[in-house]
């Protein structure tokens, strides 16, 4: 196959894929993305579906999509605005137009554009009649018709509804030529995922020459993307989704400090997939355990804590709420948890497949009594990774309950990973008791850290009790004495704040001496901040950005840091939170907002437009 | 340095004081837990006491073993995560009619259902006493509390009936004042691989005193009360001669030996270890006065228990997948090299 048409070579391009939530969006998304991380390109995806399983086929509540975007240079987020649209149907199309650039390649299913179908999505007239696609590269495929027509010569006696599942690979061979891709790979692809039932493998490898050969033929696609390898870009990479970097983090973390690891939760978008992923690591020791609630999920990982084991529960803000009384008892009792908070959009129920950041706050002091427990946040999909294994780490060697907050953005987006290495990550040093010390008391404290040690049972000589009622400073026993009380309650604030000590200093993108403009972020807007930010540098703007993964304890540098910039601007996915907070922990310093409560997260386009009005504010 | 000899009483016992009301139930089930233990063979560092909130969850600060004193309800759920994760410790939970029935029903529900082997003694006092006298889950119907000034307008739950509803594999029932049958059932706890529920009918000598007397009182307790005993004819009363029968409505009758032609071999037998649970089921729920309450070791079946059955699948997985530590996970399947 020869192609005629132009090549033009592109730094980026965002594809989005839409159509219904049972059309296997998803995995054409994923598919898709593979085929470009094994050719070298960068790349960040993010899914975009409703809470419903099967909404109503053809509406717009039952439109499910993914966006990818896939690059030569190093790609941080899924990108604002597509350069090409697939839409399956007049829903997706509809619900989806206004998050595609002027002049952007719109693919569609043809066949489902009827009247049928306008109806179910709320069209009042034919959007194919009217100017409204005017300025787009249209293409009206009949995706369904070729689709089943190519699958019924095979003459494999697969019927038109199996047939029309076949359909995302007609796609994917559309895509194939327009990206000059090898077709090859993406019947390697197929091969593995239907190669135990080789008529589905041959019906979707023979659709997928049958998209891509399509593609050739008509002249709209003459012309086609070529996105570079990355440069000067080496190891071993994969693609990872920041639940699944979680999940694998915190068995690093276990690995790490030579303990099992042990998980106590209960399914809850879009936490759940943690839970999924442990459950099948048995091969490395790992327990999981599907509790009743969120509150035997919190508290079984409290008891297997209190045997010795690397304990984590996972969960999202529903959840979270329904823990905090079992967050205060593993605060008082001073035993490692790790507690992972994909956030989700609140109050209550909410937006639960959307992301926010509106859990800072509850994490922070979601609970009664003095009770404070470290917050750190991931910023990528791949760093959760890493961040898991920091709570990890913290936990245990300050027997603290901590909480990582991650969200759903970066829970279901991913991102191209390089994979680390375990030789060069640190042990993880677990504060035990010989058995028998006959120094052992339940709260005698390590004198720099503060935290008390782990005796677990089964140890001779060294039994203890413990429990939600306040005790005795040394030797643990239960007491209601004021002094001893507020003695206690200060000894675990000042263990908490003594991890400023343990972790690394914040750093600063951009002007590291000070400037204009400092932006502030933390969590999983990093991609999209570092992008806006980097972009505004280039064209010569004095702006730099401090994005925050240690929350609570803040970086000891951070009121340095905050002291060198005219103005901050604090950007977050909530109204405000870390805002208040940073008010309250350095008061010293003006900060303005920039928030957005869509259960969407920041668009690039956007922070230049806040970033640019501010700076000219002058 | 810890003990290697005998262990007796004595070694269970804390040096602080044990509060609790003077005339409490709690007292003789602590003394009978203390004793049993001595006898079940398992090292004293194994042992774990594990509580909720109430008056009897403060039974671990008052028993010389590792202890955890939890949150209301969630006894259930912190012993789950315990012996899950860690199957060789002997773990015991102790919760009260109001922490297991009421807050942490659910938990204690899904404790039977998963089988997981903790022993559960729970006191049952029917009130709340920590709280000073309200009304609880096993509390009869029209009883006047503090929160029921006109007769509460609940029906009770027996906790044998939520076991057996949540196919639980042992119940037993003591009474607080029997010391030797309370440590031998105990110690049959203990034995059972799988959840033990054992109800103790308490007192509360200060906000429901003699709650259980009219069953369990001197005078009365022979004929209002039947000592169920494996492979032993269900016979009771002073003089020996009630008993137990199913009959033609299927249903349990108190029958008299001597009267229309019943002689003891007419009586039924109990078995605890029939895993139907169908008679078992109908021994758990017999109250006063239509029937004598079913005191002993009702049921005991053999099941899988949850603790074990990970452990096996754990030990499958580490010994069949080819993925030994984080660096294998980390290159396992789709890895991009890039060069």
């Amino acid at each position: 196959m020869s192609k005629n048409g132009k090549v033009i070579e592109r730094e980026d391009v965002v594809v989005k894929f839409a159509g219904d939530s049972g059309d296997g969006m998803q995995l054409t998304g994923n598919q898709f993305s593979d085929a470009s991380a094994s050719l070298g390109n960068d790349l960040s995806t993010f899914p975009d579906f409703p809470s419903e399983i099967r909404a109503p086929q053809g509406t717009v509540a039952g439109v499910s999509g993914f966006q990818v975007r896939i690059g030569h240079k190093d790609v941080e987020t899924p990108g604002d605005l597509a350069d090409v649209l697939v839409a399956l149907n007049p829903a997706a199309l509809k619900s989806n137009l206004k998050w595609v650039k002027p002049g952007a390649t719109i693919i569609i299913d043809i066949d489902n554009f009827d009247n049928k179908h306008y109806k179910k999505a709320g069209y009042v007239d034919d959007p194919l009649g009217d100017d409204s696609l005017q300025g787009y590269n249209l293409i009206k495929a009949p995706i369904t018709g070729l689709s089943r027509a190519t699958v019924r010569e095979l003459n494999l006696g697969i019927d038109n509804k199996t047939a029309d599942k076949t359909r995302n690979q007609f796609v994917m061979g559309l895509l194939f030529w327009l990206f000059n891709r090898d077709i090859e790979d993406g019947k390697e692809f197929i091969l593995n995922k239907f190669g135990k039932k080789p008529h589905l493998a041959e019906a979707n490898i023979a659709v997928l020459y049958g998209g891509y050969n399509y593609a050739e033929t008509i002249e709209a696609l003459s012309t086609t993307f070529q996105i570079n390898p990355v440069k000067n870009r080496k190891g071993k990479f994969r693609q990872i989704t920041g639940n699944v970097a979680t999940a694998w983090g915190l068995i690093a973390g276990a690995e790490k400090a030579g303990k099992e690891l042990f998980l106590g939760s209960y399914p809850i978008t879009p936490a759940t997939e943690i839970l999924q992923e442990l459950s099948n690591r048995k091969d490395l020791g790992v327990k999981t355990f599907q509790a009743e609630d969120e509150i035997a999920g919190v508290m079984t990982a409290i008891g297997a804590s209190f045997t010795g084991k690397l304990a984590a529960t996972s969960t999202s803000g529903p959840g979270l709420a329904l823990k905090s009384e079992a967050l205060g008892l593993a605060g008082i009792t001073e035993l490692p948890l790790v507690v992972v908070n994909v956030q989700r959009g609140g109050p209550s129920t909410g937006l639960p497949t959307k992301p926010e950041q509106s859990d800072l706050m509850q994490a922070l002091y979601g609970r009664n009594g003095e009770s404070p427990i470290p917050v750190i946040a991931a910023s990528t999909p791949g760093n959760c990774f890493h961040y898991a294994f920091e709570a990890s780490r913290l936990a245990i060697e300050h027997m603290t309950p901590i909480i990582l907050l991650t969200d759903g953005y970066l829970a279901n987006g991913t991102e191209l990973w390089k994979l680390p290495d375990m030789n060069e990550m640190p042990e993880i040093k677990t504060p035990l008791v010989k058995d028998n010390d006959p120094d052992y008391q339940p709260y005698r404290r390590d004198p720099e850290k503060l935290n008390r040690f782990w005796a677990v049972p089964g140890q001779k000589g060294l039994r203890h009790r413990i429990g939600g009622l306040e005790k005795s400073d040394i030797y643990g026993e239960v007491s209601h004495d004021p002094y001893n009380h507020e003695k206690m309650v200060n000894l675990r604030q000042e263990k908490v704040d003594r991890i400023a000590n343990y972790i690394p200093e914040q750093t600063v993108y951009g002007n590291k001496e000070g400037g204009e403009l400092l932006v502030v972020g933390w969590g999983g807007t990093y991609g999209a901040l570092h992008s806006a930010v980097k972009e505004m540098r280039e064209n010569g703007s004095d702006i730099s950005l401090a994005q925050f993964n240690y929350i609570y304890p803040l970086p000891k540098n951070t009121g340095e840091i905050f002291s060198k910039y005219k103005k901050i601007v604090v950007c977050e996915i909530n109204n405000g939170q870390f805002s208040t907070y940073l008010r309250s922990q350095l008061p010293d310093y003006k900060y303005e907002q920039y928030n957005k409560i869509q259960g969407l997260p920041f668009y690039i386009a956007e922070l230049k437009n806040k970033f640019q009005e501010i700076l000219e504010d002058k | 340095m810890e003990n290697t000899h005998k262990l007796t009483k004595k070694d269970f016992v804390v040096d602080g004081p044990v509060k609790w009301c003077a005339g409490c139930g709690g007292f003789s089930i602590l003394s009978a837990v203390q004793n049993a233990l001595p006898e079940i063979n398992v090292p004293i560092e194994d042992i774990v006491f594990v509580s909720g909130i109430g008056c009897s969850s403060r039974f671990p600060y008052y028993i010389e073993t590792y202890g955890f004193h939890g949150l209301h309800g969630r006894a259930a759920a912190l012993a789950s995560g315990m012996k899950s994760a860690n199957p060789k410790l002997s773990v015991w939970q102790i919760t009260g009619d109001g922490d297991a029935m009421a807050i942490g029903g659910n938990h204690f529900i899904h404790l039977i259902r998963r089988n997981i082997d903790i022993n559960v003694l729970l006191f049952n006092n029917k009130i709340y006493g920590l709280t000073k006298g309200q009304y609880s889950p096993t509390t009869p119907k029209g009883s006047v509390t503090k929160t029921s000034p006109h007769g509460t307008i609940e029906n009770p739950f027996n906790p044998g009936e939520l076991t057996m509803g949540a196919q639980g594999t042992f119940f037993a029932r003591v009474i607080d004042k029997e010391p030797k049958v309370m440590k031998e059932v105990f110690i049959e706890a203990h034995k059972h691989k799988g959840t033990s529920i054992v109800e103790i009918l308490q007192n509360c000598v200060i906000f429901n005193n003699d709650v259980h007397e009219q069953v369990t009182g001197k005078e009365v307790k022979d004929d209002r009360t039947i000592y169920l005993e494996h492979g032993k004819q269900m016979i009771f009363g002073k003089e020996r001669n009630k008993g137990l029968v199913l009959n033609k409505g299927y249903n349990l009758e108190v029958v008299t030996i001597g009267e229309n032609g019943i002689t003891e071999d007419d009586l039924l037998v109990h078995n605890a270890y029939d895993p139907n649970p169908n008679l078992h089921y109908m021994l758990g729920r017999m109250t006063y006065p239509d029937f004598p309450v079913a005191v002993g070791v009702i049921r005991s079946v053999k099941d899988t228990t949850y603790e074990v059955m990970l452990e096996e699948q754990v030990e499958h997985e580490k010994a069949n997948s080819k993925i030994k530590n984080m660096t294998d996970l980390l290159n396992s399947g789709n890895v991009h090299v890039i060069e």
